[in-house]
């Protein structure tokens, strides 16, 4: 039917119609018109509500503004008041430097943890499952509760980590501590598990699909070549894993950098982390500072996105 | 290679369960806390087994107006869900031929997805908020807002479910066999046919898929509705400003029926992807059934 030299004069605009071709009864649209109708709602979605959206909270955050309103006027003001002190405190950090550490070293943590979960978890359904059935009711197990409010998974954790709670309580039947434990619940802890608890779900999924791809014939071959399982892991496995490990890294670091309901419910409101800065401003409807915030975030977000991506091209993984 | 099972996975088999534990335990916990007699408190013992706390919710005694928000809630998620499904396989589809945009729109999705929510719940209200400037200065000056849960609202839900839906769409047409639809072109389907008869009934499990990830996500997310969603509240908004005053197990209760709705939604979904591949597995092909 279709010839490739039919497609392109199709598609080549020069080609003005009823010229010696035996038509179709209906008018063909051409390829690339069809894409374009195929892929425009969803470009018109993100270009509405992501990328126009994005373009505003940059030229915001030059904006002017004070107790009431927004004044159109370009304005550094919503840096400089997110950076108040920086340079007098020195060599203290001020508070947006604090808040900045705090957030990367919970990030790190929630990362480190997730990373080791996330690794063994999809490792097991990968290698030691071998019906399909089974691989595919376990992934599913892991995945529900990804499909079920993030607020109820973390309020969750109040009657067993709380005062009163079943942590505590049992620990003290046990005799292990005679008063109950105070940081179990808004405290960093609380906000660990609580991520963790949340995210692993992004560390599983491009890990075992990394894994899942894995040549079995290579591990043999490992074996066969006398190597112990721990030198097939490392020479093997974790090599060709890296892609999924660096995607899912990617996935747990952004949403905990920009986190700020699981901090703030987990944490009793009190800690304070890079996304919860702009909550605050807004609240305050300080919008320029929450947008010049949400800049700040973006860039270092951004700055780590691209040094992972050194590691692996997204692209050819997907 | 080695018979029987290593040691190794016994050690991961335990380490996987904990896992399972872990994430299922402290939901279970609350559903169970939220069946206590009137004077339950937050925490275990439980405190006499009754449904008071849940049928004081749908009197509508409780702490929020709960019916309002509940069926606030339903409406986003079906359009966030339908309009999900749509765009998805249609740029699935545009996505298995070389096209101009094909790498702006990859890699908006893929950002869209790990830009931090609140930046773009962020931008999407102060653009509405521009755009409400304008409409004030320009065309009506006593006009409210054009903020809303189907306008903004809808929009910032959309840019999370709809790379979900994108990468789905990816994953299927991986493993997609183009010779079906060339056979069906052999046989004289026109490109609809073609897509209707052929590419839709396959792919038609994974896109319920796309669509359960559609729904839920949007009847859970939070985030990127906080500056987005208007002046009214779903019901994960509301539930989130219960957490900072929870003193009764009715947050428990209400905790119990949004995930009813989620588990009620996943169980449909599954079950339907179930009964799709078995008759895929039945009627999906005729080899050697003779030649009639």
């Amino acid at each position: 039917m279709d010839t490739s030299d039919e497609l392109l004069q199709q598609a080549s605009p020069g080609f003005a119609r009823g010229s010696g071709q035996t038509r179709q009864k209906a008018a063909r649209l051409s390829p690339s018109f069809i894409s374009w109708l195929q892929a425009g709602p969803m470009m018109l979605v993100f270009l509405a509500f992501f990328l126009i959206p994005l373009v505003f909270v940059v030229i915001v955050s030059f904006w002017d503004y004070n107790e009431y309103q927004l004044l159109p006027a370009f304005s550094g003001r919503g840096y400089t008041d997110t950076f108040e002190g920086c340079i007098a405190q020195l060599p203290q950090l001020c508070t947006i430097g604090k808040t900045y550490l705090k957030t990367l070293k919970l990030c790190f943590m929630v990362w480190a943890i997730t990373l080791f979960i996330g690794f063994w978890v999809a490792y097991f359904l990968a290698f030691h499952i071998k019906s399909k059935t089974w691989q595919m009711g376990l992934s599913l197990l892991c995945t529900i509760p990804f499909w079920t409010s993030n607020v109820i998974r973390m309020i969750a954790w109040i009657p067993l980590l709380g005062r009163n709670g079943l942590v505590n309580s049992g620990l003290l039947k046990v005799g292990v501590i005679d008063q109950p434990v105070e940081w179990l619940l808004y405290s960093e802890f609380s906000v660990v598990l609580a991520l963790v608890h949340l995210f692993t779900f992004f560390m599983v999924v491009p890990i075992f699909n990394s894994m899942v791809r894995i040549d079995k014939s290579l591990i043999e071959a490992a074996y066969d070549a006398g190597a112990t399982g721990f030198q097939t892991l490392v020479n093997v496995i974790i090599p060709l894993a890296k892609p999924g490990i660096v995607i899912g890294s990617i996935f747990v670091i952004t949403i905990v950098m920009g986190d700020f309901i699981t901090i703030g419910v987990m944490g009793g409101q009190q800690i304070a982390a890079a996304g919860k800065i702009i909550e605050t401003r807004l609240n305050a409807l300080q919008f320029p500072a929450a947008a010049a915030n949400a800049v700040i975030l973006l860039a270092i977000t951004f700055l780590i996105i691209t040094m992972m991506s050194r590691i692996v091209d997204i692209r050819k993984e997907l | 290679m080695r018979e029987g099972r290593p040691r190794s996975f016994y050690v991961l088999a335990l380490f996987f369960a904990a896992y399972v534990l872990f994430l299922y335990g402290p939901m279970i916990a609350i559903y169970i806390l939220s069946f206590q007699g009137p004077q339950g408190g937050l925490t275990f013992p439980m405190n006499g087994v009754s449904t008071f706390w849940l049928a004081k919710l749908f009197e509508g005694t409780g702490i929020v107006d709960l019916g309002a928000a509940f069926r606030r809630s339903l409406l986003l998620g079906l359009v966030v869900m339908a309009v999900t499904v749509v765009l998805s396989v249609a740029a699935g589809m545009a996505f298995r031929r070389k096209f101009k945009a094909q790498s702006i729109l990859f890699y908006s999705a893929i950002a869209s997805l790990i830009v931090p929510s609140i930046i773009t719940s962020l931008g999407i209200s102060l653009e509405f908020r521009i755009i409400d400037d304008l409409i004030k200065a320009h065309w009506n000056e006593n006009f409210e807002t054009s903020m809303g849960l189907l306008t903004s609202g809808l929009g910032a839900h959309l840019t999370w479910t709809l790379p979900f839906g994108l990468l789905i769409m990816f994953a299927i047409f991986n493993r997609f066999d183009p010779r079906l639809e060339e056979a069906a072109r052999d046989l004289g389907a026109t490109p609809w046919q073609t897509f209707r008869h052929v590419v839709l009934p396959i792919i038609l499990p994974s896109v319920i898929g796309i669509g359960l990830f559609g729904f839920t996500l949007s009847w859970d997310e939070l985030a990127r509705s906080s500056q987005a969603i208007g002046s009214v509240n779903t019901l994960p908004l509301d539930l989130q400003g219960l957490t900072t005053t929870v003193t009764k197990p009715d947050i428990y209760a209400l905790g119990t029926i949004i995930s009813a709705v989620s588990f009620a939604v996943i169980a449909l979904a599954l079950g339907t992807i179930h009964m799709l591949n078995k008759r895929q597995a039945a009627k999906g092909s005729d080899a050697g059934k003779g030649l009639v």
